[in-house]
Parts: C-alpha cells; structure tokens; sequence
C-alpha cells in the first residue's frame, strides 16, 4: 500500500504545468488534492513517472461568477465551494451534491475539478455536470478547447482529456428563473459512492434526469414533467444498461431508476414552483 | 522557465509546522504523511489504518481542515501548519476538553481510530461550535470504529461542545 516511485514537481504557473505535461511523454499525471489519485497510486493502479502538483497555481484557485456561468478553476477544493455563502443562490444543484460528496475530511483537500478528472461513475459531480450541461475547459501547452460534460465523460474513469492537458476550469450555467433543481442518491452509508445517483433539472417544457452509477458515465435524458413520466423512466431504465457488481444488481438498479428516478423529477418540478412563487413574492 | 524537479528514488527537504513547531526532514515524493510523521520524525500518535482513504485513522489537520494523511504525501505539506493528536493536549499530564470528554464518556475501547476522530472533532467543533448530534454524526461517517458503536463517541463530542461553549462564556 505504499506508492511505487515518482518525481514530483511543483509548478508556480500553469504554462510550467504545461511544460512538464508535454515533456513527459503521456507519463505525467496532475495531482490538485489527491484525494482520488493518491488511492489509486498507494494501489499502485496508477504509476505516473511525474506528479506535476498544480496547488501553488494562484490562477487555477478562483471562482468566477460572470456572464451567467460559474467558473471553478481547478485548484478550487471542494470545501471551499460548499462553504461559499451564496452558493445555495448561486447554483442550487452544486449546493446540494457537495454535502453528500466524500467526507468532510476528503471535501477538505479534494478538488472540483479533480474529481471531474477521476470520472468514477458514480461521483457526484460529475453527475452534476452533465445534469447542468456543463462544460470542461482544457488546455495544453498547444492549444485550449472546451468540451460539453455530456461528451467529456466517455465510459468508466474514461475521459475526453489527452495526456497532455490539463483541466483548468470546469463551468456550469448558475440559476436561472423558471428552473427548478433537485438530487438524491442511494448509498449504504453516508459519504459512500453512490449505487445510483440523480440529479434533475425542470424547466417549462420538461425535466432533464441526469443518472449517476447505473451505465459506465452519468447519461441524462429529457423527461415530461407528468403523463408518460413511468414509460419514459422505464425506458431510460432499460437503455441505461445496468450491470450486476459487488453492490446491487441490474435490476436494483433499474428500479431505483423507476422509483427514485420519479421521485427526484417531481421533486425538481416542486422546486421550480416554489422558486417561481418566491420570485413573485419578491 | 521550468519548474524544479524532485527526482524519484530520492530523499528531498520538506519543512512544516508540526503542532506549533517548525520541523524539517528528507523525504522521498512518494512518501505519505503518516509515514513521514511517525517514522521520519517519531510521532507516532497518528495511527495507520487502511491507507486509501476510507478508515480515518490517519486523520490530521491540516492549515485547520481534518484531513487523511494517508491521502498526503510528505512534499505536498511543505510549508503547511499540520497538527496532529500530539498537539491537542495543554500539558504533558492533562487532557485537553475534547479528549476529558472521551475519557469521561468513554468514545473509546482499543483506542485505534481515537487520534483521528479526535483531530476530525476538534476542527469540527471549532468551526461549529454549537455542534449538534446530526453534525457530529455526519463528521464521524469519515472515521471507522469497531469497538464503540459510535455512541459514546457521539455523547462525548456534544458533552465537549458544551463544556466549550460554557467555558468560552466564562
């Protein structure tokens, strides 16, 4: 359970983190809180030759609120963005997985944007993401582009990222007026990864499901807000293709994604209302 | 410019404050926290457990926040302020409020997962000081303990909040 050897380097800017990720051949792995990789290298399922640590990078630890979208730069840890005042305001969805992501001692040192770069199937945000059509900034020594969430995540701990780029930010859109929000996920223990996660979205014309832990990446689907919502699920359910493990079974699975699955859009209906009458109110 | 490299296989300075005292050693970038702290520096009252994050035993704080030190490597807390169960006792022969507590309220048994919850309750308590048991539970999910079934450890930490909110009155 000790890590196989590695260097390490610290970069004080993200052109020098560049540098070390397009010198090293596809052998260099970024490290920002480590509460994913660190698992992975004492394991020894992953043996970097370079851990470029991108925590001294200034630029990398902001959040931007601008321009109707929420920019979380990837040195921002998780606690830091929970504990953000006007986050509940600000973005409702993200307000609502962080509690339930890890523990308070994992949130404390684990990044955004790190736990997008793990893409476990079952995280929470990137769950999130996909759910809030999100977008992935990345960027190498050559070149920038942005990816959709829906697209980044690309199968189990598979992404969209070649070696030789980094996550710099990761941005969804923050609340707008007339949508409502709403997750749950279903796990033995608190702070556990989740057997299924949901996350939902409700808007005027319908509800976009975004379901976490059933196929190899968070998929997300448009639902009607009320008749035809059980067909709808069950087919999602089917074409969601669930696959027996240690935890629960397909069908389980398929279950939860009728039941909780329905649950969670009536919820995000709710919420849209009850925004909309406060809204009035105001 | 490129940033320096610290080369694998070998042995580099790393320099923090460790309970108030600034420490340094050598290290290898591979080395973890805990094993950094208990055999390159001899504090052994952090205790390893499953070394992936999930038992808690580990857990320090670091610049305040509990964190897994199994989750750490050595080189990534250059610089940091890193306490750990050493540092919460006034003096050599009494018990700080939370540790009174435990003893009290007997939170522990074998005494394995202690040093831990400890670290993980003190932030906690500080940071929340009117601490209630659905908080403390949420903060004891982190950390696993076999002997207790939690529930003397739960007494413990909200009869600690109060002797602190009391003594802070005072």
């Amino acid at each position: 359970m000790k890590p196989a050897p590695f260097a390490y380097t610290r970069p004080g800017n993200v052109a020098e983190a560049l540098d070390a990720l397009h010198q090293s051949g596809g052998e260099a792995r970024v490290i920002a809180g480590g509460q994913s990789l660190v698992p992975m290298l004492n394991m020894r399922l992953a043996r970097p030759a370079l851990l470029v640590d991108i925590m001294q990078i200034e630029a990398l630890r902001r959040v931007e609120d601008r321009g109707g979208l929420l920019t979380i730069g990837a040195g921002v840890r998780q606690r830091a963005l929970e504990t953000r005042a006007d986050l509940p305001q600000r973005q409702p969805l993200l307000a609502m997985v962080l509690p339930s992501l890890g523990h308070l001692q994992t949130r404390s040192r684990g990044t955004v944007c790190g736990s997008v770069a793990h893409a476990d199937p079952s995280a929470e945000l990137p769950l999130a993401l996909v759910a809030l059509e999100g977008t992935v900034h990345l960027r190498s020594a050559r070149k920038r582009r942005q990816v959709a969430a829906e697209a980044f995540f690309t199968g189990m701990m598979a992404t969209a990222r070649t070696d030789d780029e980094l996550i710099e930010a990761v941005s969804v859109p923050v609340a707008q007026p007339g949508l409502g929000y709403a997750f749950r996920e279903i796990s033995r223990r608190h702070g556990d990864y989740a057997i299924a996660g949901f996350a939902a979205v409700a808007g005027e014309s319908g509800v976009r499901l975004a379901v976490g832990g059933v196929a190899s990446s968070p998929q997300a689907r448009r639902m009607p807000a009320d008749a035809g919502l059980d067909d709808a699920l069950d087919s999602f359910a089917w074409d969601l293709d669930a696959r027996d493990d240690l935890h629960a079974s397909a069908r389980y699975r398929r279950e939860l994604v009728r039941r909780i699955g329905r649950e969670v859009v009536r919820e995000a209906v709710r919420d849209r209302d009850l925004r909309r009458t406060r809204q009035e109110a105001a | 410019m490129r940033a320096a490299v610290l080369e694998a296989g070998r042995r580099h300075p790393v320099a923090f404050t460790l309970n108030g005292k600034k420490v340094q050693a050598e290290a290898e970038p591979r080395l973890l926290l805990h094993d950094f702290l208990r055999h390159v520096l001899g504090a052994t009252g952090t205790h390893v457990g499953c070394e992936h994050g999930v038992c808690g035993a580990c857990t320090v704080q670091i610049d305040g926040q509990p964190a897994r030190a199994c989750l750490t490597l050595a080189v990534q807390a250059d610089g940091a302020d890193i306490r750990t169960v050493e540092g919460l006792a006034p003096a050599p022969d009494r018990l700080g409020v939370l540790q009174e507590a435990f003893r009290t309220h007997f939170g522990l048994q074998c005494g394995f997962c202690t040093a831990g919850i400890l670290m993980s309750l003190d932030a906690y308590l500080r940071e929340c000081p009117e601490a209630d048991e659905q908080g403390v539970r949420e903060v004891l999910s982190g950390h696993l303990c076999r002997c207790t079934g939690y529930t003397p450890i739960v007494k413990a930490a909200l009869a600690a909040a109060t002797a602190l909110r009391e003594g802070s009155h005072a």
